[in-house]
């Protein structure tokens, strides 16, 4: 039995379990200094002057860098990754996104806005170098709310964005929308706030950055999702300089999330510093710098509308979205609540209209961009959102309408109204299959039980669907002297498991030792080019480009076989990891047929010649076609009227990620998945204060990670439905949970506290929202 | 000049004594004067649990204490606990039941749940939730963890 589609336990462990993993704070370089970047502590100022006279001649200074110097050099700027062209107003005109600087020169705009970049021979001496660092600020008035943005009047982010308008952007069409809500027996509306969260990968962000004089050539360490992305960016755009003067490697990443696809300012500045002061430099964020400077997630408000027909069929779909950019629109940002989900605002739901207006809000806050699903979590939450408050305002049951709007298996592939084209999928069985797992009928008795107890139980209920695949990434498969395997990805995983995933596969279609083969991954030059890691794609780059590049290996070792065995080449089948001539027990291994061919003197001359890489073969997926992973999401929960609390009791998921390739590693994904998504809907929540726009939530002691306390244990099942638009079948599960997790969370609290009259519910609802809510409730029912 | 302050203490059963500054963390130490990276940093507030070790055989955050206090006691990191061929139950525990994803948070995790599992040799699902609320995982949603903790408790008790 082959390796695909079994639960082999992963090879990267045996170094992270014995404590020898190599993150970027692991890598040791002799003589290496210690960056410490000195933030603006005010939310909006404009900057006097810098003098850094007195912290140059600290003990332990070797330098400061400021912006005004990196101006002068002809430094870069940072930027966003749609051009100007791709993404604009629905009016044609095109969107603003600021300009951001490595370090601000005359502005700050955030609270964490990196001001100078101290360089130290200990993190102590570079800290309190930065104290004596002295920047004369003129505060300026400064917005970090959405709604204070958007206030007439209110204090400008950047002076050539009225309104603190970034973008305005729309998809769909207003006026049939707007006929078909003319026809509707019956609206749902709904206001919804997605709020506004930090990433916090376990491990920070961190660069570590050296210059060779001699040669010229820049290496980078970071912490990202992908190597190539980072060096493109920092040589293109930032040093520019050629793409071959700068390696960046992308050691073992601890969690990612979104947060590492970018390039952040101290990426660069590391390399700016080693040039300068001639000696390694390394960057790490701590936790408190990290919630300042790291892009945070979601922040939007919607107001969404739902028209139905009598029979509580979906007639329009009109959402009006306003959204936080931050300070600056940088990497994905601009698009995350635009492009990036417009293909699934409609959800699993024949949709016949929508009208989807999106507003890009600036505000003096630390820029967002990609969080887990990056746009498509906030879209599943809004329709299924509104969903539930439909079937309770119709009377229908949550199963029932869904059941009557889904798109059904035999229309498909179904091309929806937004444009996606859903190739396969099985809502109704997924639905069905964890109603059963859920035990949904059982649900009353369980709720009475409850009441006994004096908790209010609910059940809530949502139906994901994300689209994923796109982009490309290379894979090269090459054989070594020594009788490895390696394969050079363009993907770069920071807990994925890729070196087992994808070894499994190298080791099926080739039949080579799974333990003889090794990843090669997040390296500028010693891997092949790729996009990196993220949105739930890497399987689909790289597992369909393996297929492609191994076929391309057993072509020619055939032709070599063929030659070495003195037959001729429709004679030879390739089988069991050997070529074989047919009819006969005459056979040769593939790695002793790689090895005659890299070392090249057993072959014909004109063979030698044309395979000068012996059989070293590159393949990348670029066949057209998206994935679309979908599941059902069960949550029941139980609520403490007097305390508030709200505890998970149970949390069930069918999904449809088409092929499974380890069950083991993508049960992970969903189950971390999902917890990021309880964790949004109940307990974490990034708050800058009203009228500063000083971050309030700065560390773990006033910011709430989910912890094993708050989380229940896992109901995960799937049914492989297989995606008839890539060789392997997947549909990608990296990203699901999440997209899931949150509304069917909060249907559930919403079930719970209905019968108490509560009307509204909005994330996060800690212990204390609810217990206010509660309270509100009670006292209007007095009224 | 800084002043530094001697400290003696054995690590993974080697003696080791220093000249440190009287602020070196604990973690600083291990990390940046023995190169004992396996233990990591995930913040600054005493609230991860990444760099989590043994002082005595009891598990400490080793960010909350300075590298002073722990003078003249036994240390055990996450290198000291096992190796790669010989792994602790623990650790195979951790890698039979997925317990990890991108790692960071798991040397941590294991140290705590080696002290734990101690006290405690066949633990509910639910002991093990309350005794790791100190060690934050982004990852894996805890699912797996609270499996390779039990898994990992019952493999030491008949070890
Ligand atoms: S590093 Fe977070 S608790 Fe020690
Ligand atoms: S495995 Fe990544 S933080 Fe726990």
């Amino acid at each position: 039995m082959g390796l695909m589609s079994q639960p082999i336990r992963r090879t990267e462990d045996g170094r992270f379990i014995t404590g020898r993993g190599r993150y970027v704070d692991d890598v040791k370089m002799e003589g290496a200094a210690i960056g410490y970047a000195l933030r603006s502590p005010y939310a909006h100022a404009k900057i006097m002057s810098i003098d850094v006279e007195a912290a140059k001649s600290a003990p332990g200074v070797i330098g400061i860098i400021t912006g005004a110097e990196l101006e002068a050099a002809g430094i870069g700027h940072l930027g966003a990754a749609f051009p100007a062209s791709f993404l604009k107003n629905r009016d044609g005109t095109p969107r603003v996104d600021g300009d951001r600087a490595l370090l601000t020169v005359d502005y700050v705009r955030y609270v964490g806005e990196p001001v100078a970049f101290v360089v130290a021979e200990s993190l102590n001496a570079a800290k309190d170098a930065a104290e004596q660092i002295l920047v004369d600020y003129e505060e300026l008035p400064a917005v970090g709310l959405i709604d204070e943005a958007l206030d007439p009047g209110a204090p400008l982010v950047w002076p050539q964005a009225p309104g603190n308008i970034a973008l305005d952007w729309a998809q769909g069409d207003e006026a049939a929308t707007d006929a078909a809500f003319d026809r509707a027996a019956h609206v749902t509306r709904i206001d919804l706030v997605n709020n506004r969260v930090v990433v916090n990968s376990m491990e920070p962000r961190g660069a570590f950055g050296t210059y060779d004089k001699v040669t010229g050539q820049y290496e980078l360490y970071a912490t990202s999702q992908g190597s190539h992305p980072i060096a493109d960016t920092i040589a293109k755009r930032i040093l520019r300089i050629p793409p071959e003067r700068l390696r960046v490697i992308t050691p073992d990443v601890g969690g990612g999330f979104g947060l590492k696809m970018s390039t952040f300012a101290e990426y660069p500045l590391v390399l700016i510093a080693s040039e300068k002061f001639g000696m390694p430099v390394k960057w790490m964020s701590e936790r408190t710098e990290a919630f300042q400077s790291d892009s945070h997630g979601r922040d939007l408000k919607s107001h969404a509308e739902m028209a139905f027909d009598a029979g509580g069929r979906i007639l329009g779909y009109r959402i009006k979205t306003d959204f936080n950019l931050g300070a600056y629109g940088l990497g994905f940002g601009p698009g995350i609540q635009s492009v990036v989900p417009m293909f699934v605002v409609g959800g699993v739901y024949k949709v016949p209209v929508v009208y989807n207006h999106v507003r890009a809000v600036f505000t003096n806050t630390v820029p967002v961009e990609a969080y887990r699903g990056a746009g498509r979590p906030e879209a599943a939450y809004i329709i299924e959102r509104i969903m539930d408050l439909a079937a309770r305002e119709m009377g229908l049951s949550q199963d029932e309408i869904r059941l009557r709007n889904f798109i059904q298996s035999h229309e498909m592939p179904f091309r929806s109204y937004v444009g996606a084209v859903i190739d396969s999928g099985d809502f109704q069985r997924n639905l069905h299959d964890c109603l059963r797992q859920a035990d949904w009928a059982g649900f009353p008795a369980r709720r009475a039980e409850a009441e006994k107890r004096g908790k209010l139980r609910g059940r809530g209920l949502a139906y994901y669907i994300e689209k994923t695949a796109g982009g490309a990434s290379a894979v090269v498969i090459s054989f070594t002297p020594a009788g490895r395997v390696e394969v050079g990805v363009g993907t770069s995983a920071h807990g994925q498991g890729h070196e087992t995933t994808f070894a499994a596969i190298v080791a099926d279609k080739l039949g080579v030792p799974f333990d003889s083969i090794d990843l090669i991954q997040g390296d500028s030059i010693r891997a092949p080019w790729g996009g990196g890691t993220g949105g739930s794609r890497s399987l689909w780059n790289s597992g369909n480009g393996i297929l492609k590049a191994a076929d391309a290996v057993i072509d020619k070792g055939r032709e070599v076989a063929a030659a070495l065995m003195d037959t001729a080449q429709d004679a030879i089948t390739f089988e069991e990891g050997a070529f074989r001539v047919h009819g006969t027990n005459q056979f040769l291994p593939l790695l002793e047929v790689a090895e005659a061919a890299r070392a090249g003197s057993k072959l014909p001359p004109e063979l030698k010649a044309r395979l000068e890489k012996g059989l070293d073969s590159s393949g990348t997926h670029e066949e057209k076609g998206d994935t679309f992973p979908n599941g059902c999401h069960i949550c029941e929960l139980e609520i403490d009227p007097d305390t508030g609390k709200v505890s998970v009791i149970s949390y069930d998921v069918v999904d449809d990620f088409g092929f499974v390739l380890n069950p083991l590693i993508v049960a992970g994904q969903v189950h971390g998945g999902v917890a990021q998504g309880i964790g949004q809907a109940l307990l974490e929540n990034c708050l800058y204060e009203p009228g500063t726009a000083q971050l309030l939530s700065g560390s773990f002691m006033d910011y709430t990670m989910p912890r094993a306390d708050d989380l229940p244990s896992f109901g995960f099942t799937y049914n492989e439905i297989l995606c008839t638009t890539n060789p392997l079948g997947i549909k990608g599960c990296g990203e699901a949970g999440t997209v899931g997790a949150a509304p069917a969370v909060m249907n559930a609290v919403l079930d719970a506290l209905w019968d108490k009259g509560v009307r509204e519910v909005d994330m996060p609802m800690t212990a204390l929202r609810v217990w206010e809510t509660l309270q509100r409730a009670a006292a209007k029912a007095a009224v | 000049m800084i002043d530094t302050v001697t400290v003696m203490f054995s690590v993974n059963g080697n003696d080791v004594s220093a000249a440190v500054e009287p602020r070196t963390l604990l973690v600083t130490f291990l990390r940046e004067h023995l190169g004992l990276t396996g233990t990591h940093i995930g913040c600054d507030t005493s609230q991860c649990g990444a760099c989590v070790v043994h002082l005595d055989g009891r598990s400490v955050k080793s960010c909350t204490m300075l590298a002073v206090q722990a003078d003249g006691q036994a240390v055990t990191t996450i290198e000291g606990l096992g190796t790669p061929e010989k792994l602790h139950p623990m650790q195979a525990a951790f890698n039979e039941n997925h317990g990890l994803q991108c790692g960071f948070c798991t040397p941590g995790m294991i140290m705590s749940a080696v002290d734990f599992a101690q006290g405690n040799p066949s633990p509910t699902p639910h002991e093990v939730r309350e005794w790791l609320e100190g060690n934050i995982c982004r990852c894996t949603g805890y699912h797996n963890i609270v499996a390779s903790v039990e898994a990992g408790a019952r493999a030491m008790a008949k070890a």
